[in-house]
């Protein structure tokens, strides 16, 4: 039992928590943006599959890093274009629309790698993001190398929920973001198009969550493999709700889910096969059911989310 | 721009959207045929020749089509509702979970009592794995979208937990594969020596009646009046909560009707790669049958063409098959935009 204890005390495990956390920092923030100017993008799943192949592929094809990273967010951002496009002015079903999105998303990118890369049995694998120590924070006992003794693209993700917070809560774009997902026809009233802003959200945040992708095959792993993503989209979806729609909540979410499943995989190589392994790998996916029930009844939903505004209806 | 009802429908919009729609399909997928290298006429050409060239190409394409048929009345019923059921994958795993557990030679029956027996037993545990969600969402307002697609991953590790220990096969030479179901068990092919079997006739009797509960009966039309506005209809005194419930159980216990047929009537036994998606690939036959059951019967034979033509192309052509996956989403999203402007025209102002 002391053995099972002792884990949250080793450095390593948190390190490894921080490092599961950072693409669904990235996934959750995308996804977070979307709803809270309205648009449940249900595209999050497909959209992190062509991040992480597009990112990946760049510097497979000798772009540097960063250039991976600027290609996998223009790849979401122009899925985010379509699914703003099908959801905004033509008011298409999000749902419907949003696993389409996952759908086309994640077909194109295996099509894709099919062609570009036909006769690869094992996938290749490039030179990736590595952990970066920042001075005097890192030497922090613990929490020093969890926190900063990571890959520049955790430093992102930290910067991105700042970001999103900052122009929320501090800047005229981000009160018409919010203002577009609870009372559109107020926003219209002051001369701003609803339609222009929610697309910009959209496409701003399926950048993100297509960054969220490329941080598994460019910081976490070195390659691109089929169903990498793995149901993480969906987990972010869950993360918003549990933080109820606020980047500063949503980020402590997304950290404790990542430090449950890091502790998962340990408690795993403790116990010794005596419990099923599918068990430990199910507790991610229970663990978000149960956080859904539990904050379900005071779950305050951006009030316009999901309906599609028509100009001069109310 | 914006959209505004049409006053009327209009033949000419009725026809030329959806025409619009698989233009637009084929025209995008014909540009990836060509960056592939290849030709787009000969590509087209092999995919329609693989799904109905021959008597063994459309007997194929109907078999493929026989999950699609169940998952996409599933999803037709739960979405008219409005309830959100992306979980058909799921509730497909636990029929065919059951078949195995009833049909491998726990019960012995002829087939007459032994197959009724299954497919009940299947249908009720597909009904309660969306009964889950339904409740959580009636009782604490759990978005059902997240629930149901949370659960695909849970159940499909359920069942490789089940596939490597209690449902086991010992002689599978350690592959993670149930036992074989008795001969009892097993749906009648319907051509000898093909592998089209007698599911697809359940199928196909399953959309007529799905069609008879939607059109005919007093459930049907309180899934349809809860479907178009929640808020009305339970000013009208429907019983919203227990609609969505009653819609949760017909649409699981449908989806797993696909789990059941595939292992009684095609493979025999329960695998972890039983389903390639049909759960989701569901979503995509009940919107391009407009959600109508009986176009769900067209619908999945369409999707299902072009899965096995496009598997046969792709074994003389250069092509990779999952060109077949890009057209059924394209087509998915193209169709939901035209029959938005079948009912609707743009106005730019």
């Amino acid at each position: 039992m002391n053995e099972a204890l002792e884990i949250l005390f080793t450095a390593s495990f948190w390190v490894a928590a921080i490092r599961i956390a950072s693409p669904l920092i990235f996934a959750t923030m995308g996804e977070l943006i979307c709803e809270r100017a309205g648009v449940l993008n249900l595209g999050i799943e497909g959209i992190m599959v062509a991040g992480a192949f597009s990112g990946w592929f760049t510097v497979y094809m000798g772009g540097d890093l960063w250039t991976g990273v600027f290609v996998a967010a223009l790849t979401g951002a122009m899925f985010g274009l379509l699914h703003g496009f099908l959801t905004v002015p033509l008011g298409l079903s999000q749902h419907v629309t949003g696993i389409g999105i996952t759908l086309l998303a994640s077909s194109l990118t295996y099509f894709t790698y099919r062609i570009l890369l036909p006769e690869v049995s094992s996938p290749p694998k490039i030179e990736p993001f590595q952990p970066f120590a920042v001075p005097v924070l890192s030497d922090i006992p613990v929490l020093g190398p969890a926190l900063f003794n990571q890959t520049p693209l955790t430093y992102l993700a930290y910067f991105t929920v700042a970001a999103v917070a900052f122009v929320f809560y501090r800047t005229p774009v981000g009160v018409a973001v919010r203002a577009v997902g609870e009372n559109p026809s107020a926003v219209e009233a002051q001369g701003i198009s609803v339609t222009a802003v929610r697309i910009g959200a959209v496409m701003v945040g399926s950048a993100l969550m297509a960054i969220g992708g490329a941080f598994l095959t460019m910081s976490a792993f070195n390659s691109f493999f089929f169903e990498m993503i793995n149901g993480r989209g969906w987990i972010a979806i869950a993360l918003v709700v549990f933080g109820s729609w606020r980047p500063g909540k949503a980020l402590i979410g997304a950290i404790l889910f990542a430090a449950f499943d890091a502790y998962q995989v340990r408690l795993q190589q403790i116990t010794g096969g005596v419990i099923p392994y599918q068990i430990f790998l199910m507790m991610p996916f229970v663990l978000s059911i149960v956080a859904l029930v539990v904050v379900a009844r005071r779950a305050t939903y951006p009030k316009a989310l999901m309906i599609p505004y028509q100009k001069g209806e109310r | 721009m914006r959209l505004e009802p049409r006053p009327a429908s209009s033949v000419a919009a009725s026809i030329l959207w959806p025409a619009g729609a698989i233009l637009a399909t084929v025209v995008f997928s014909s540009l990836l045929v060509m960056i592939a290298g290849a030709s787009p006429l000969t590509v087209f050409w092999l995919v329609i020749k693989g799904a109905a060239g021959s008597q063994f190409a459309a007997l194929e394409t109907l078999t493929r089509a026989t999950p699609l048929i169940f998952t996409g009345l599933a999803v037709a019923v739960a979405f008219r509702a409005k309830l959100w059921n992306i979980g058909a994958e799921a509730q497909l795993y636990l029929g065919a979970v059951m078949t195995v557990v009833i049909g491998t030679g726990a019960v012995t029956l002829p087939s007459a009592g032994l197959i009724p027996l299954i497919m009940i037993a299947a249908m009720l545990t597909g009904a309660l794995a969306l009964l889950g969600p339904a409740v959580l969402k009636t009782k604490f307002g759990v978005d059902e979208v997240v629930t149901t697609l949370l659960l695909n991953f849970i159940v499909l590790l359920f069942v490789s937990m089940l596939l490597e220990g209690p449902l086991k096969d010992p002689t599978g030479l350690g592959w993670p594969q149930s036992k074989r179901v008795i001969a009892e068990a097993q749906l009648p092919r319907l051509i000898k020596g093909k592998r089209l079997h007698f599911g697809f006739i359940l199928a196909i009797v399953s959309a007529i009646v799905v069609w008879v509960i939607m059109k005919k009966t007093t459930l049907g039309y309180e899934m349809r009046a809860v479907g178009h506005n929640a808020e009305a209809a339970r000013f009208a005194g429907i019983p919203v909560n227990r609609v969505i419930v009653k819609t949760a159980l017909l649409s699981g216990g449908l989806a797993a009707l696909a789990g059941f047929s595939e292992v009684a009537g095609l493979k025999g036994n329960l695998t972890l790669d039983l389903s390639p998606g049909y759960g989701y690939t569901g979503i995509v036959v009940a919107m391009l049958a407009m959600l109508n059951p009986l176009g769900v019967i067209a619908a999945a034979i369409f999707v299902a063409g072009i899965f096995v033509g496009a598997d046969a192309m792709s074994r003389s052509a250069n092509v990779p098959s999952y060109i077949a996956e890009v057209m059924v989403a394209t087509s998915l999203l193209t169709m939901v935009a035209a029959i938005m402007l079948m009912r609707y025209r743009v106005r730019w102002r």
